[in-house]
């Protein structure tokens, strides 16, 4: 695949969640190996516009999607399409982290069991090579097999992007994910996002619009459930096209 | 008026202890009181006799407690044994699977089943469980049962505590988050693989803490046990043996036999020793869950 090639097409999209209209007519193309930001204020669908790219929503009774999302030209609506499959192409980094109820090493390990792979030397590699990945190795290599809770907010959520990386994802979801922590564990989770994007493809859903100008190479701009403006991050945040971003954008940075 | 508000304040709380206090004291004053009546008894015998002799022949003065401490282990572990795989998979249906409408039907089902009187379940039992066991299930694994054994004793048992057990379970699942559940998913697991490996797993303090108190309340149940366990003061070997527990003895005969010497005494110390029981296994289960907790801290 070819940088800027479109990595998730977004097809009409609407959201419908417990009869609210949460996302209206969305069309979308999220490049390849790219880190792309989704950025709007409090309520404005872009959390549920990450959710409809790895299909959490279908654990919600209530929630009603149409149109197309397109994963490597895949829809992953199509009810024939197998969702665990769709998952494991995409890592998802949450708010907060929330380590599974099990050791460190039992957390990274977790994904490539699940899919079958059992031998320990397997297994061994992996975790290692994962946890390398997200420079937490020298910090627990000593302690693998102790519980996961024991680690600081920081290292916790480092680990989660271990163990999503651990499943050879294409894609990593990031829904706020430093928004639970201090500024040092913020600026490494944000160094490898940076890192990570020469081999997958990034989108990021932040409400700090610094963190988006750091490490996002496009800006979609949410409002109100539409894309307002959707360009390369200087462009949006320098010289927004749409008056809606110009204010979202005034707003926040100085 | 400043004064009157902070000293009535203080009283409350002072009472509030005073209450509290006499509530957890009970524990004891009842604890001594059957301690206090079984010593006729005791000293008739010794403790280690009493439990171990399987001998009850009052008018000799003979109390072997054996067969009845094991009447009521059988009962217990039985319905426990039957109870447990099955609210543990009802609460999941209810709190994973089932669309909120259809949970919401549910529910009140399982909760109305804790609230009918245990006579009834003990004619249900002896209605239907009793003729179940002897003309279908026992005839496949013994030479003859009348039905009234500590099996029917359990399963009545276990549809008894099955509400208990299912409204604490469906607590201890609501509480898990759903960012864990979306964690596991997010990995490409199944609904089955994510339940099976991080809910139970961090839902086990809990699915322990809730068959510890079914246990504790089956331990003391009484009279629907009474009515389909036949009530033969034997050591139990099959589950098609009919079982004497306990809290059936006492009920059985207390009042009515009073004029043999000790009887009233041993009745007593029968209770003393279902306190007992229950102390010791609600000690045990709070070491053994605290220890689980810190394990899973560790």
């Amino acid at each position: 695949m070819t940088k800027d090639k479109a990595h998730i097409s977004v097809q009409d999209l609407n959201v419908h969640i417990g009869g609210n209209h949460i996302l209206k007519d969305l069309n979308i193309d999220i490049p390849n190996k790219s880190v792309t930001s989704i950025i709007g204020p409090s309520g404005c669908g872009k959390t549920t516009l990450l959710k409809t790219f790895n299909r959490l929503h279908d654990t919600a009774a209530d929630v009603k999607v149409t149109g197309k999302v397109l994963v490597d030209g895949e829809d992953i609506y199509d009810p024939n399409t197998e969702i665990t499959h769709i998952r494991k192409k995409m890592g998802l980094l949450s708010q907060r982290p929330y380590p599974l109820p099990m050791s460190i090493y039992d957390n990274v390990a977790y994904g490539p069991r699940i899919h079958g792979t059992r031998k320990r030397q397997d297994l061994d590699i992996i975790v290692e090579k994962q946890l390398k990945a997200t420079a937490l190795w020298n910090e627990v290599k000593d302690r693998l097999h102790s519980s996961a809770t024991r680690l600081s907010i920081g290292q916790q959520q480092r680990l989660c992007l271990a163990r999503g990386l651990a499943v050879g994802p294409e894609i990593i979801l990031g829904d706020e994910s430093t928004s639970a922590l201090d500024p040092v564990s913020t600026s490494i989770i944000e160094d490898l996002f940076v890192k990570l994007k020469q081999d997958y493809s990034i989108v990021l859903v932040t409400h700090i619009l610094r963190q988006a100008a750091r490490v996002s190479d496009y800006i979609i701009f949410v409002y109100e459930g539409r894309i307002v403006e959707y360009g390369k991050t200087e462009q949006v945040l320098r010289d927004p096209r749409e008056e809606l971003t110009k204010e979202y954008v005034k707003g926040y940075i100085v | 008026m400043q004064t009157i508000r902070l000293l009535k304040d203080k009283i409350i709380s002072k009472l509030m202890l005073l209450f509290t206090i006499l509530s957890v004291s009970l524990v004891f004053i009842i604890g001594i009181g059957l301690y206090y009546k079984s010593i006729p008894v005791l000293q008739n015998s010794t403790w280690g006799h009493l439990l171990t002799s399987s001998v009850w022949k009052p008018l000799k003065g003979l109390f072997g407690f054996y067969p009845y401490i094991m009447g009521t282990l059988w009962v217990t572990g039985i319905a426990i044994i039957i109870a447990l795989p099955l609210c543990v998979l009802t609460s999941l249906y209810i709190v994973e699977y089932a669309h909120p409408r259809v949970r919401r039907i549910l529910m009140p089902f399982v909760n109305l089943l804790s609230g009918i009187p245990p006579v009834i379940f003990g004619v249900w039992g002896v209605l239907f469980i009793i003729p179940l066991i002897q003309d279908h299930i026992a005839p496949h694994f013994v030479e003859f049962s009348t039905g009234y054994s500590v099996l029917a004793g359990g399963i009545v048992l276990a549809v008894m505590i099955f509400p208990l057990i299912v409204s604490i379970l469906n607590e201890v699942l609501r509480t898990m988050p759903q960012e864990l559940k979306d964690a596991s998913l997010a990995l490409g697991a199944t609904k089955w693989e994510t339940i099976k490996k991080v809910i139970l797993r961090k839902a086990l303090p809990g699915i322990i803490a809730a068959t510890v108190l079914a246990i504790s309340r089956a331990f003391g149940e009484t009279i629907a046990v009474l009515m389909v366990c036949g009530n033969n003061a034997v050591v139990p070997h099959s589950v098609f043996d009919a079982g004497y527990p306990l809290p059936a003895l006492i009920a059985n005969n207390y009042g009515d036999m009073m004029s043999i010497p000790l009887y009233d005494s041993a009745l007593m110390f029968a209770a003393l020793l279902l306190f007992i029981i229950i102390l010791l296994f609600n000690i045990i289960s709070r070491i053994i869950l605290s220890r689980l907790e810190r394990k899973m801290a560790a």
